[in-house]
């Protein structure tokens, strides 16, 4: 098995090198055909794999391939780590980057960056691969750190625009903040455990656990609890939950298939997977686990209602997204990891869907992205209609859809997860996802109607020239559409109920909601005879027809809510001004820090005082100095006399 | 009786007087080689007394050696002076200050 995990992480590799540097070379088929084949093998043997581990009864692996460096007994050394949950993800990760890969050979069809972008989302799938794949932090860190590299390249992808410049730029700097606490949760594992391999680690966490630590003297706080909201603030960061959701909106801003690749269906789920691959350790701190709940609950309901209010059609699948990952980091907050994983699952399927479609509008509309321009598209592009139709019931987990698993199952967990005395965040989580239910409804259809549906609002020239996108990017819609459709009804019950995460994800005895639900477990058709019953369908029902009503039947309607109701319109219109905090606070009060240290710190005193002023005395003292030189013979033999003697004196009396 | 230390004593004043001439003569570039020619005569004045003084030969001898030297000095001395004179036009001493900073 060896051979293959490092074929599948190092074809894309190959792959991306290739297309990156001899691009010019190669050429643009050259390009696309040998990345597109390399994620393509790297795909159908992570199929492989996972056959082996499920199928098969293949055992998990965890080896180490090569040893980077040792210091001081910390081994640092580059692995693999292949369970379950690794190979999910693989299968996952290289699916998606598979269709996205031959969706932008239509895509970005007259784009002279062709080969660069081709290099680029190889490069990505690498780094991903080598993130889900490690078997100790470092390697963690290192697919972290590239995952961001490449998606702050592919933000920036356009980079004459200055909008995109200044988006990636903001992605990287929101991702440094995540990082940072990442980072420090590193070390301190390190600290207590010095080793950075997974399995030891995990071994000695109730060793953790056990520990104080103060991080201001004076207060003891457990170890683990601080460990893991320094690893959830990494993965805050690169799973946009806020307050740090700000970049993934703005990382709109780069090519369509890189937003369903990277800014939906993989990167942004990497935080999720994180904490479920570190689920001994955050089963271990009922406080981290709070924190999660809470700010997955806060993401998950008011980054939703942000979708309502957005006309940009990518931004609301942006803000969809930043719902959804909510969603999931409740789950995993209320300790239902497998459910997070299987919402990720579900999620990159119809996600990416639903990012491509709205990548084949944009193209048929060419290039205008916003909804209050389009309309009545169902009759000129039927597949994307349909395509897009399957990825929206799947979003807001239409019964039998794979997202009605996912996410109907979800909130079920959390509904059963309670714990002493934490009634209140418990009510928080529930009563989130439930509503965001709803909300994902509103905005889903909202989106759909308007593009799909309704008075056809286009100009004359654009309206001529409409029809539906070429094959290359229609196949991928289709290949995307079954999975998000149908993938739900035979994985459900082995991936939550079964033992398919059983060596990788670990949930004590009290936490472990899923195992208790698991014994009510009637099979998936009991699951969808049953829905009309949950108040879970009828709040999306609810929510579905509320965006009927409102864009369909009444468009008129809306406008008049946003006039009643000015003050709240413009706080979700603003964003609820974390823009402003970031930007007009954060960043702007580290430019006048900046400014500050510049010319009061470097101007005046380094460069002023320090070196300036050490020249400036010198040349003083030197000046005064210079009026002793008076070139005449006379007063140099005085000197050299006058020194004679008082030499001589001294010899004689000292 | 006429002792060491009257020869000392005229060897002191020989000396004084040529610093003296160094410091106080602001005209003549040839007045300096003269001064210092006159210091190395004081010097020379200290030898041959010592020498006499102790019954040693040796400081007579060494007389010789800085009269020879002195002579080449001087030789040497008023040939820059004539160049000196030659570039200049001057061999006043107040106007020699190419040195001044």
């Amino acid at each position: 098995m060896h051979g293959i995990h490092l074929t599948i992480v190092l074809a894309p590799l190959l792959a991306a090198v290739v297309a990156g540097l001899f691009g010019r070379q190669i050429g643009r088929a050259g390009a696309h055909w040998i990345t597109v084949l390399a994620v393509g093998l790297s795909f159908v043997l992570s199929v492989l794999v996972l056959k082996n581990l499920y199928w098969d009864g293949g055992e998990p692996s965890n080896y180490n391939l090569y040893t980077w460096a040792v210091s001081d007994g910390l081994r640092m050394e580059v692995g693999f780590l292949v369970d379950r949950l690794t190979a999910l993800m693989m299968v996952v990760v290289t699916f998606v980057s598979w269709m996205v890969h031959i969706y932008t050979i239509g895509y970005m069809h007259d784009d002279p960056g062709y080969q660069r972008f081709f290099s680029y989302i190889s490069l990505f799938t690498f780094a991903m691969l080598m993130l889900v794949m490690s078997n100790n932090f470092l390697q963690l860190f290192f697919g972290w750190e590239a995952v961001g590299l490449v998606s702050y390249l592919l933000i920036g992808f356009w980079f004459r625009r200055e909008t995109a410049i200044f988006a990636n730029l903001k992605a990287f700097l929101v991702n440094r903040v995540g990082d940072f606490g990442f980072i420090l949760g590193i070390a301190g594992v390190v600290m207590f455990t010095n080793s950075l391999d997974y399995a030891t680690v995990f071994a000695n966490a109730d060793n953790i656990a056990a520990q104080n630590i103060e991080v201001f003297s004076g207060t003891p706080w457990n170890a683990m609890t601080v460990i893991c909201i320094l690893l959830f603030i990494g993965a805050m960061g690169k799973s946009a939950q806020a307050p740090l959701h700000v970049w993934l909106p703005d990382s709109m801003e780069g090519p369509t298939p890189i937003s369903a690749l990277i800014h939906a269906a993989t990167m942004v789920t990497a935080g999720i997977f994180m904490v479920a691959r570190m689920s001994p350790l955050f089963e271990l701190s009922e406080t981290a686990l709070a924190v999660v709940l809470v700010i997955g609950a806060i993401t998950a309901f008011f980054m939703g209602l942000l979708g309502i209010v957005q006309n940009d059609i990518k931004r609301v699948v942006a803000y969809s997204t930043l719902s959804q990952l909510g969603y999931m980091t409740v789950a995993l907050g209320a300790s239902a990891y497998s459910a997070a994983i299987f919402h990720l699952m579900t999620h990159a399927f119809f996600k990416a869907l639903l990012f491509l479609g709205a990548g084949s509008v944009i193209i048929a509309m060419h290039h205008e992205q916003d909804i209050r321009k389009m309309g009545g598209l169902r009759k000129y592009m039927p597949i994307t209609y349909w395509t897009a139709l399957i990825g929206t019931l799947a979003l807001i987990g239409f019964p039998g859809t794979a997202g009605f698993f996912s996410k109907d199952l979800l909130i079920e967990a959390v509904h059963e997860s309670h714990w002493e005395g934490q009634g209140a965040i418990y009510w928080i989580g529930y009563l989130s996802v439930l509503l965001g239910v709803f909300v994902t409804a509103l905005y889903s259809f909202r989106m759909f109607f308007l593009v799909f549906h309704g008075e056809e609002r286009m100009d004359k020239e654009t309206k001529s020239h409409l029809h539906e996108s070429p094959g290359v990017v229609t196949i991928p819609l289709v290949l995307l559409a079954i999975p998000s459709a149908i993938i739900g009804w035979f994985t459900v019950e082995p991936v939550l109920f079964g033992e398919f995460f059983k060596e990788a994800i670990y949930a004590t005895e009290a936490h472990n909601v899923l195992a208790r639900m698991g014994e009510e477990w009637h099979g998936s058709e009991g699951l969808v005879s049953h829905s009309v019953m949950s108040p879970i369908f009828w709040l999306a029902a609810s929510g579905a027809f509320v965006a009927w009503f409102l864009y369909l039947k009444r468009p008129d309607i809306p406008d008049k809510i946003s006039q009643r109701f000015a003050g709240l319109y413009t706080l979700l219109d603003r964003k609820y001004y974390f823009d402003d905090l970031w930007i007009k606070g954060f960043a702007a009060g580290g430019r006048r820090i900046g400014q500050f240290l510049w010319h009061k710190g470097d101007e005046l005193v380094i460069d002023g005082m320090i070196v300036n002023g050490t020249a400036k005395t010198i040349a003083g003292f030197a000046g005064v100095l210079r009026r002793v030189q008076t070139g005449y013979l006379y007063h140099y033999a005085f000197a050299m006399f006058i020194g004679m003697t008082l030499i001589l004196a001294w010899l004689l009396w000292a | 009786m006429i002792g060491l230390e009257h020869y000392l004593t005229i060897s002191a004043i020989l000396f004084c007087l040529a610093i003296a001439g160094i410091f106080i003569n602001r005209r003549n570039l040839i007045l300096l080689l003269m001064c210092i020619e006159l210091m190395l005569l004081a010097v020379n004045f200290n030898f041959i007394a010592f020498s006499r003084s102790l019954g040693d030969e040796t400081g007579q001898v060494f007389v010789f050696f800085i009269l020879t030297v002195a002579a080449a000095e001087a030789a040497i001395g008023l040939a820059i002076l004539v160049v000196l004179f030659r570039n200049q036009r001057s061999i006043n001493v107040q106007e020699l200050d190419s040195m001044k900073g």
